[in-house]
Formats: structure tokens, sequence, C-alpha cells
């Protein structure tokens, strides 16, 4: 397949993702959001890579395979972490406000 | 002589040992002692500088007065200070006023002392500093370092308005100190390479940098205007009326006395050699601008009421004439700058003590509400009238000399200028004369009925003053000496290009 | 060599040391200790310029170098002394004079409190000092370090007492109207220096050769510019008519005999200088002969006795300039040494009667002093006599040189004088009969305390008196007596250069005659009449109208300076203070200030804190560089 279809999905899942971010006022809704665009940045990061490693095969360099697979592995397991202690605060913000809509978040201001 | 056997210089004596005092007396808690130390540490470096005055002879001496060690090697800059005859004269300077304004302002009472002498001491170490270095990076390191508490100096302990005046400053010579900066660099970037690096700081390779005729142009601009608003010369002068005015007095005598020749002397030592194309291209200009600020500045001070700020637009007005007589490029001009650098430094240190007495006793410092001192403090009205005229330049004392040559620099340079430059001599008797009848003459009023003579250590610091301004009025010669080398390096500079 | 000139160094050194003693002991030490040494100081050195005066006559002179004062590649100018003719004669003038003015201060400053006292003859000796280092210095450095010496001492006497503001103000005038002055004596050095390379008279005037006509001429034009500050000459003579606010003595010394004719000694030290440049030649002649006339105009219709004799000096010193302008240099130094003698007397008559009319200094309150101080009447009249021209007396001789001199460069010249001469006669006479003669006009308390004041007043009035008569016997003019002008011989190596220079027509004899019958005749008339019509003088309460209330208000001159000079200055001085330093600079700078000031705060309302609005700003700045990228 073209590299142009993995790049198309990556988009519309990236402008999903920030459309998301920028009209919801849930923050549940926002982090799965963010979420969104995170995997679709790890879309284009495999895609890539495997055009790549096509083109290194052709010319007999073994040496940057899998370099950006393994990559992906990495921000996943970070994501994974990001997520546990992103939904932690989301859960404090509601205990604390009883609300997760995040204009209520502008206790910095002024 | 060996110079492995001399195991430290006086220019790094004198830059360490009031580092070490400063940051000594900031760490003494009681206030008494703390002033104690750092009157008797001054009088140490005072002894050291004269110490260094008796090894001047770099012929004989000159391991005793250069020192040089690897510091960012890799920029090609090295720790090197060296005392010629215009550093030694600059630091002397240095050393002698400090103890003076100490002693002289022994009786203030500062909050937090120990921080106010601390910070005082550092700018005396970042004066000498300024005074030794040999490397353009290392003149720029003390040139900030010398400012930096002045700032904290004056927005701690100030006046009412201290915050404005310090805010104004700060934005003042910080702006020339970047644009300096900036010059400094461009002009490093066209020195040849050093042992280690691309580049070098060192003042020769400074002199000798590789510039166009169109870029020395520029970047001559760039350090005049950093060194114009330090000296400070019209328009640039704005800061300093309003500094003078807020700081604590002692603050301004190491603003007046001493700071503003780091301007002169840098002009002295950086632009002219480096730039001496520029100079002889824009010398004009410089000159007019002086004279100009001279005539305006003396007009300026016959309308003033604040004592403190008719000694800053007098001070102006003689900055002013040095600055020009230094353009001339004449011999006899820049011997004059020479003394008439440590010549005011002496003067307006005495108007700045004669001014606190005063200011301390009557609560005020306006002119019209002052009259009839002399009646009550005969003593002080002397030393006020004679150091007054000093000020003004009165044969036999120690400003007369270097006026003299000065301007007689500026007729070989210009007659038109010089005859400008002298209406500025009438200007400065007719505000001397009705500053001191309206202060000092005439009947006593309410406000001064009540002022006491002054005390003995007053009176002796005056007198010191008043020795060293007779005796460099009547025999400069000494000074003249000690300056003749600077000055032939600096002359040839220029000629060499002509 | 004569071992006197060992000791010259010692002439200037004695009143430094009165100075400093009686300076710093003034609360330790009793009027009469600061009188001796006030006094005494001076006679030493008066003694030791005797000596001087004796080995110059002899022909000898001599060059003292001391130390360097300024010694660089560029210029060399030495602390040096030079003792010559001419300044042996200004040695003697001025602490001879100096000494019995001294002498008579110790009376006439009696009631002053002992430190004041002390001070008072302290700055006395400074400006012995100051005086003596203007003409025994051997370059022009040294002569303006004098030169301003003597202004300062002026300064400070005449704001003596300081508790007056009038007085004040006085003081100030005078010390800035000589800084003008100054000014033009700096120019001149520093003309010669860049020139020359050199202050110092023996070379300037061996090398004045090498001066362009330029030169020379700008170089004698500013140093006549001094003179007229010190000198009191248009249009800078103001001041010295103020400067009466000093004591007394203060005037006889300073403003009459010694400190005034500075700016002749400069001249006539710097002859050559003058003789090379006839332009300048010319102007000093004019402004000398303009000021004589003028100041004598005035001198006609002022009532305060020290104001009159003020305006005298003017006059005379304006005299003395004609000389000079006309080439007559011994004929200038000779009328300042009679000058000395009759004017100090003038002055210190003049105090005598200040003194014991308690106070009094306007002459239509006097009259008929005459019986009251037998002493002070005869010396006054023959100092009169002597100022009026009279023969024999000095100033006869004097004056008659001038003005036969300037009759041989033009007639105009001579007749102007003349009438210089003939006013001259009628405010004497006029002065002199109002106080003296007719009815006693004051208060009774004062008639009551009128008396001739103590000896060390009336000595000094002696002395001066017997100098004013036979003063002028030094200078015969050769008509009367063969080799009789023993002072022109006395000062002809001075102005040796000089007289090589010049082409002289002698005068014939019968004209010589002619001129002074008509010039002596003329005073007498106008002597006569102001002595018959005023000594008859009734007080009136009749406003002077005219010319009258124009010269009573001296020409109008002190309130076109203030119109055209102080005010303009002020006013451009409170222009720039106010507006163009604090709207203009400031403004500026607080200005730039200001903005910056400003458009923070107004950026500052981009910080909403909405993280919305964050992003969203974040998204569309990308998709910006997005757009920019791909279709610009």
């Amino acid at each position: 397949m073209e590299i142009k279809w993995y790049i198309g999905l990556a988009v519309a899942l990236f402008c999903t993702g920030i459309v998301g971010v920028l009209t919801r006022r849930n923050s549940i809704i926002i982090f799965m959001c963010i979420e969104l665009m995170l995997n679709a940045v790890n879309l284009l990061l495999v895609a890539f890579s495997k055009m790549h490693a096509a083109s290194a095969l052709v010319q007999s360099n073994p040496n940057v395979v899998s370099d950006a697979q393994i990559f992906v592995f990495f921000i996943m397991v970070v994501a994974a972490a990001e997520v546990s202690v992103g939904l932690a605060i989301i859960v404090m913000l509601y205990r604390n406000t009883h609300s997760v809509d995040v204009n209520f978040l502008n206790r910095l201001k002024n | 002589m060996d110079p492995k056997n001399i195991w430290i210089t006086f220019p790094e004596l004198l830059i360490w040992f009031p580092l070490i005092a400063g940051l000594l007396a900031l760490v003494i808690r009681k206030e008494k002692t703390v002033k104690t130390w750092a009157i008797l540490s001054s009088l140490i470096t005072l002894m050291i500088s004269v110490a260094s005055l008796y090894y001047a002879d770099n012929g004989k001496y000159f391991y005793y007065n250069n020192v040089s060690y690897f510091w960012l090697k890799n920029l090609g800059s090295n720790f090197t200070l060296g005392l010629d005859g215009m550093g030694h004269l600059l630091t002397a300077l240095t050393a002698v006023s400090f103890p003076v304004i100490f002693i002289a302002t022994f009786k203030t009472n500062y909050k937090n002392a120990n921080v106010f002498y601390g910070l005082m001491l550092l700018t005396q170490s970042g004066l000498m500093g300024v005074f030794s270095a040999m490397d353009l990076l290392v003149f720029y390191f003390f040139w900030e370092l010398a400012v930096i508490p002045v700032y904290f100096l004056c927005s701690r302990w100030g006046g009412e308005r201290r915050i404005q005046a310090t805010f104004k400053f700060f934005v003042y010579t910080f702006a020339g100190s970047l644009l300096m900066l900036a010059g400094i660099i461009y002009v490093y970037m066209h020195t040849v390479p050093a042992a280690f690096a691309d580049h070098s700081f060192a003042i020769n390779a400074i002199y000798s940098a590789d510039l166009s005729l169109a870029e020395k142009n520029w970047i001559f601009w760039l350090f005049f205007i950093a060194f114009a608003i330090k000296m400070p010369v019209f328009p640039f002068h704005t800061w300093q009326p309003d500094t003078y005015e807020q700081a604590p007095t002692a603050t301004t005598m190491v603003l007046s006395g001493i700071m503003v020749k780091m301007g002169v002397f840098a002009v002295i030592r950086w632009i002219i050699p480096i730039f001496p194309d520029a100079v002889l291209k824009f010398d004009n200009i410089i000159i007019g601008l002086s004279v100009f600020g001279m005539i305006y500045a003396s007009l300026i001070a016959i309308k003033q009421d604040d004592l403190k700020r008719f000694v800053a637009y007098s001070s102006i007005a003689h900055i002013g004439l040095m600055c020009a007589a230094i353009f001339t490029k004449t011999e006899i001009g820049l011997q004059g700058v020479m003394i008439q650098m440590f010549s005011h430094g002496i003067n307006i240190i005495g108007m700045w003590i004669v001014v606190d007495l005063i200011e301390k006793q009557t609560g005020t410092r306006k002119i019209s509400e002052l009259g009839g001192i002399a009646q009550k403090a005969p003593v002080l009205t002397i030393f006020l009238v004679v150091i007054a005229l000093a000020n003004i330049a009165l044969p036999l004392t120690n400003a007369f000399v270097g006026e003299f040559m000065m301007f007689s620099g500026l007729f070989k340079f210009n007659m038109v200028y010089t005859a400008f430059a002298l209406i500025s001599i009438i200007l400065s008797a007719v505000y001397t004369l009705n500053m001191v009848q309206k202060v000092f003459y005439g009947e006593a009023n309410t406000i001064t009925v009540k002022m006491q003579e002054i005390s003995l250590n007053q009176k002796l610091i005056l007198t010191l003053l008043l020795v060293f301004i007779f005796l460099f009025g009547v025999y400069p010669q000494p000074l003249l000496d000690l300056t003749k080398d600077t000055v032939t390096v600096i002359i040839t500079k220029v000629t060499s290009i002509k | 060599m004569s071992n006197v000139f060992q000791l010259v160094w010692l002439i200037p050194l004695l009143p430094l040391l009165g100075f400093l003693i009686n300076g710093l002991g003034r609360k330790q030490l009793s009027k009469t200790m600061a009188g001796i040494i006030g006094s005494g100081t001076v006679f030493l050195s008066f003694l030791i310029s005797v000596a001087v005066f004796y080995s110059v006559t002899n022909g000898n002179t001599y060059v003292a170098h001391y130390f360097d004062f300024i010694n660089i590649t560029a210029l060399k100018i030495g602390f040096d002394f030079q003792i010559d003719q001419l300044s042996s004669i200004f040695l003697l003038i001025i602490t001879g004079v100096g000494f019995l003015i001294h002498v008579y201060s110790t009376a006439y400053m009696h009631d002053e409190e002992p430190k004041d006292f002390a001070k008072y003859f302290s700055f006395l000796n400074l400006f012995i000092f100051s005086m003596l280092l203007l003409v025994m210095g051997a370059n022009y450095v040294i002569m303006f370090i004098g030169w301003e010496g003597v202004g300062l001492c002026s300064y400070l006497l005449i704001g003596y007492w300081f508790k007056n503001t009038n007085y004040n103000i006085a003081a100030k005038k005078a010390f800035i109207m000589n800084r003008i002055g100054d000014l033009g004596f700096l120019l001149a050095v520093f003309w010669l220096i860049t020139k020359l390379g050199t202050a110092d008279y023996q070379e300037v005037f061996a090398n004045v050769s090498k001066l362009s006509v330029t030169d020379i001429t700008g170089i004698s034009l500013l140093l006549f510019v001094g003179a007229m500050g010190k000198s009191a000459q248009i249009p800078l003579y103001t001041w010295l008519p103020d400067a009466m606010a000093g004591p007394t003595p203060v005037s006889a010394l300073i403003h009459a005999a010694t400190m005034v004719t500075a700016g002749i000694y400069m001249i006539a030290r710097s002859n050559i200088l003058y003789t090379m440049a006839p332009v300048t030649q010319g102007v000093v002649a004019i402004v000398g002969l303009s000021t004589a006339i003028l100041a004598a105009t005035i001198a006609l219709k002022q009532n305060d006795i020290k104001k009159v004799l003020a305006y005298s000096t003017v006059s005379q010193l304006g005299y003395m300039f004609l000389a000079l302008g006309v080439g007559a240099y011994t004929g200038a130094v000779f009328h300042v040494m009679t000058h000395a003698f009759f004017k100090a007397l003038l002055f210190l008559g003049a105090g005598s009667v200040i003194h014991a009319m308690s106070g009094e200094q306007d002459i239509r309150n006097m009259g008929g002093l005459k019986k009251y101080m037998r002493v002070t009447h005869i010396t006054f009249l023959l100092a009169c006599l002597a100022i009026a021209g009279m023969p024999p007396f000095s100033g006869f001789f004097s004056k008659d040189e001038i003005l036969a001199a300037a009759f041989e460069r033009s007639p105009l010249l001579w007749g102007v004088g003349v009438a210089g001469a003939i006013m001259t006669a009628f405010y004497m006479f006029r002065l002199y009969a109002m106080t003296f003669l007719g009815k006693f006009r004051g208060a009774h308390e004062q008639e009551h305390h009128v008396h001739e004041s103590p000896k060390a007043i009336t000595i000094p009035l002696i002395i001066l008196a017997i100098l004013s008569v036979i003063g002028g016997w030094i200078g015969i003019p050769e008509i009367f007596m063969h080799g009789g002008h023993r002072l022109e011989a006395f000062l002809a190596p001075v102005f040796a250069q000089s007289n090589a220079l010049t082409v002289k027509h002698p005068l014939s004899h019968s004209t010589e005659y002619m001129l002074m019958g008509i010039s002596v005749g003329a005073a007498l008339v106008a002597l006569i009449y102001a002595w018959s019509k005023f000594s008859k003088y009734q007080k009136t309460d009749v406003e002077e109208t005219g010319l009258g209330k124009v010269l009573a208000n001296k020409w109008y001159v002190d309130e076109l300076y203030d119109a055209i000079i102080v005010k303009p200055v002020q006013s451009i001085a409170g222009y720039l203070s106010n507006i163009f330093e604090k709207k203009g600079i400031d403004g500026f700078v607080n200005g730039v200030g200001k903005a910056v000031n400003y458009s923070s705060r107004q950026i500052r309302l981009l910080q909403t804190g909405q993280v919305g609005t964050y992003v969203l700003m974040m998204v569309l700045g990308i998709l910006i560089f997005f757009i920019i990228q791909l279709f610009l």
C-alpha cells in the first residue's frame, strides 16, 4: 500500500484529536483526544519506518530496519504511564471540584 | 629581578584585598565593628596603593605591576592585569577616596550596615579591576562587577524616589553595557588567533584587530555611547542628577568621584587605540557635543535649587571638558585629563562631604532655604569656599593645572571651541558664587540658626583633601611624570595612522 | 650678581606666611598681634624690595627658576621669578603703599571683632602675595596665577561684611567681570603656547618675529580683554564702583593703587607685542580715552565720596591705557606710580572722613570739615591738586607726559584728553569743596562726634601726601631739565625692543610749552569755578533732570547690561533646565520607559489562563506555518 494512505489516516486521527481538544470541555474526553493525537503520530512513525526499511533493503543496509518500530513501543509504554498519571489527576480534580470541566481550572489566572 | 620570585603583584593585591575584605564585612554583625573594619581595610588598600606608586616605574619593576593567569583559555582570554601610569593614578584615586568616604560618613547609620559596607568594598574591588585590566573580557567583567553593587546600594539605602532613580540608572548603564558587549564581541571576532583559541581578548590583539574603516566607524559608536553614558556626556547625562540626588551620599561620592572616571579612563584605554581612524573622523562631532554639554550643564546648574543636583550638573560640565580634551589627541590635553581625573575626584568628594554635613545638620538641601552658615560654622565655610574655588579652577588649586592644560590642548585643536568652552568658566564662577552666597553668606535664618561647627574627624578629613588640592595645585609635576608613559603610548597610536 | 637677588623668593613668601598665621590663628591672636604680623611681613617685604630696587638701579636683572610647574614634552612652564626695572618699581609700589595701608587699617578696622580683624589682615596679606606673584612671575602662567589671585582677594574683601547681601552681590559682580577678562587673557596665553610653545616672557619676546601679524594682533587684543576686566575699562568697568562696598582701606589698596593697575603692568610687560600690532594700539588708545571721558562725566554727578573716587580711578586708568595705546609706556608706568600715591591718599583721606562722620558717605551731608580735621584736610587738598594736574605736584608730570604723547599721535586724542583733565579738576574740587569747605550739613550728633583720626591713620596720610607732591620729580620733562626724566632712563631696557621699532617725532619746545599751558590753564579755571561754586553748597531737594539725571544714573549702563546679558542668560538657563532638560531629554528617556511599560501591559492581556485558548493559538500558529510552507 502506498504511504499516502497511512499519512491520510494519521492526519485524520490527528485532526479529530485537535478538534476534540479544542471544542470539548470534559477533561476525560480531552484526555482521550490527546491519546488519539499521540497514536496518530505513532502510526506515522511506524509507516515511515516501514517505508525506509524497504528502501534500505534495496540498498542492503540492515542497520536501519527496525529503529522506529522500537521507538513506537517506547512511546506506548510512556503513554501508558502518562494515562495512569493523567487519570489520577482527573480523579483528584473530580474530588476537589465535583466536575471534570476544564473551564473551572483557571485558578492560576491573575 | 626574576618574575618567579614575585608571588603576588600590586594589581592582584589591590583587587583581591578589597574583595576579601568586602566578603568578610558581610558576615560581621555589629555595626560599629563593620564600620571600623571598612575603614581599616580601606586604609590597608591605601597603603598597598602608596607602595605600588613607589614601584610605578614599569621599566624597572615591570613584574611588580603586571601579571597574567590562564582563565578562559579556550576563548582566548587570560586574566591579565597590569598597571601603567594611568592605572596607577586611578587606582591611587580609588584607594584614597574610600577611606576618606568611610571616615567622612562614619556618623551615618545604615540598616544592615554589614551588607552596605560589604557592597561598597566589592565596588572598590571592581573599580580596581577596571583600572588594571589588560584584557578586554576581564575589563568587561570588572566593569559590570563595579556597577552591580551600586544598583543595590542605591535601591536599598537611597532617598524617597530611589527605586525610580535606580531604575533609570540601571537602564542607562545596562543599555550602554550591552552596546559595548556587542562591540567587544565584534572586535574579538576580528582578532588574530591566540594560543588555545581562534581569537584573543588580549589588549595587544584587540588593539591590532583587523577591522575595515567602515567597521571601525560604527563600532566606535557602540563603545563611545557606553562610555559616554558613564561619564556622562550630553545628551546621555540625565540619569546622573537623579541618581546623585537619590543615592546614599557615600555611594554618590563613589559614583561621582571615581565611577565617572571609568568612562574617561575607558575612552583613553580602549577607544582611542582601537579606533584611531574613527576618532580622527568624529573628533569634531564629539568635541562639539562636549563643549555644548559644558555650557548647557553650566546654565542648568545656575537654576538648580537642590545642592546635590547642583553638584551633579557642575560635574557634568567638568566631565564635558575632559571628554573634549581627550579627543584633541594632543599631549598637553591628555596630560591635563590625567591630572583632572585625579583632581576632580578629590574636589567633588570634598563637595559631597560639605553638602552631606549641611544636610545632616539642617535637614534640607534646598539652596533657597539655607543662608548665613558662615556665621554659625566659619570653619566649614572656609573648607567649602576653598573646595568650591578649586572646583572653578582657581590657580594654585589642583583643578587649575588640569583645566589649563586641557584648554590649551583644545586651543591647539580649534580656537573657536576653546572660546565657547571658556564661557563655561565664567558660568561656573556665576553658579558657584551664587551658591556660596546664598548658602553661606547673609544672615542666618530659622533653619540654619542651629548649625554647629564641624567635628574634629571631619576637619581632619577635609584638611587632608585641602592638602591634596594645594599640593597638586602648586606642584603637579609628580602626577604628570606618573602618567607620561600612557599618554605617549596613546599619542603614538593616533599619530601612527595620520 | 648681587646677593640680594637670592632673597627675592622671600618677598611674596613673607605676606603668604602672614596670611597663614593670621588665617589659622585668628581665634588666638589679639588685635595688636594680628596687626603687627600683617603689617610687619609686608614691611619686611618692602625692605627687601628696596634692596632689590637698589641693586636693579645698578643695572642688575635676575631670573630665578625655583621648580617646574608644568613640564611635559610639548610645554615647559617653570615657577620662575623675573626681577628687572619694571617689576622692581611695582614691587616698591605694592609693598610700600601696601604697608602704609596695613598700618592705616590697624586703626580703621579697630572696631571689628578680634577674629574678624585677623581675617581681614590675612586677606590683605593674601592680596599682597598674589599681587607680588603677578608682577614677579617670569611667564604668563605665573602672572595669571597672581592675576586670578588678586581677583579672588578682591572678591573676599569686597564681601568682607558678608552678612550684607548687597555687598555680596557687588563682590560676585567683581569676580565675574574679572573672569570675563580672564577668558581673554587665557585665550591669549593658549595662543602663545600653541604658536611658540612657551609662555616665558624672554622666550616670547625673543621669538616675537616668528608670529604673523594676525597672531600678534589677536594675542595682544585678547590680552587687552584681560586688562579691561582687571583694570576696569569699557565695557567691563561697572564692577569697580560697586566694589566700594568693601572697607575703605581695601578700596585704597586694591581698587585704586595696585590691583587695577595690573592691566597696565601686563601691557607694559608685553609692550613689544603691542608695538608690533598698530591695530591693537589704536583699540587700546580709543578704549582708554573713552573710558577716561565716560567715567569723568559720571563722576561729575556722584554724591557718594567713595563713588566719586571710584569713577575718578576708572577715568585715570583710562589715561594710562591711552598712554599705552600711543606707545608712551614709560608715561603709563609713571602715571601708575603717581596715581598710586595720590589716589591711595584720596581714599585713605576719604576713609578718615567716613571714620570721623561715623560711617556717613554722602558728601551732601558733610561740609566744613576743614576746621575739625586739619591733617586730613591738608593732605586731601594736596592729593586733589596732584590729581588735577597742577604743577609741580606729581600728577602734573605724569599726566602731561601722557597728553604730550597723545598729541604726537593725534591732536584729537590730546583735545579729548584735555577735556577729561578739565572734568577731573572740576569733580575733584567739587568733592573737596563739598566735604571740607562751607558749613557742616550733617546731623548734630555727627558734628559733636567729628574728630581728627588717630596717628595710625594720619601718619600714612602724611607720608603719602609727601610722595604725592614730590613723586613726580623723578620724571621731569626734558624741556625743564636736561636728563630730568630719570624714570625713562631707568625703564629704558624694558622698552628697548619697542623703542627700536618706533620712530619718534619730538615736539618742538614751543608746542610743548603751549600744550602744557592750555591743559593746566583750563584745569585751573575748572578748579576755581568748582571751588567757588561748591564751597557755598546748600542742600536742595531739586531732582536732577535731563543730562544730569542720565549722569547721576551712570548712563544707565548697569540697567543695560542687566537687560541684554543677565536677564537673557537667566531665562535661557530657566528654559533649558525646566523645559529642555525635563521635557526634552528626560522626556524622551522616560518616554522609552513608558512605551515599554504600556506595551507590556497590553501584551499581558493575551495571557487568559484558559488552556483551550493557548492550544487554539498553538494550532493556529502551526496552521499558519503550514500555509506559508506549502503555498507561499
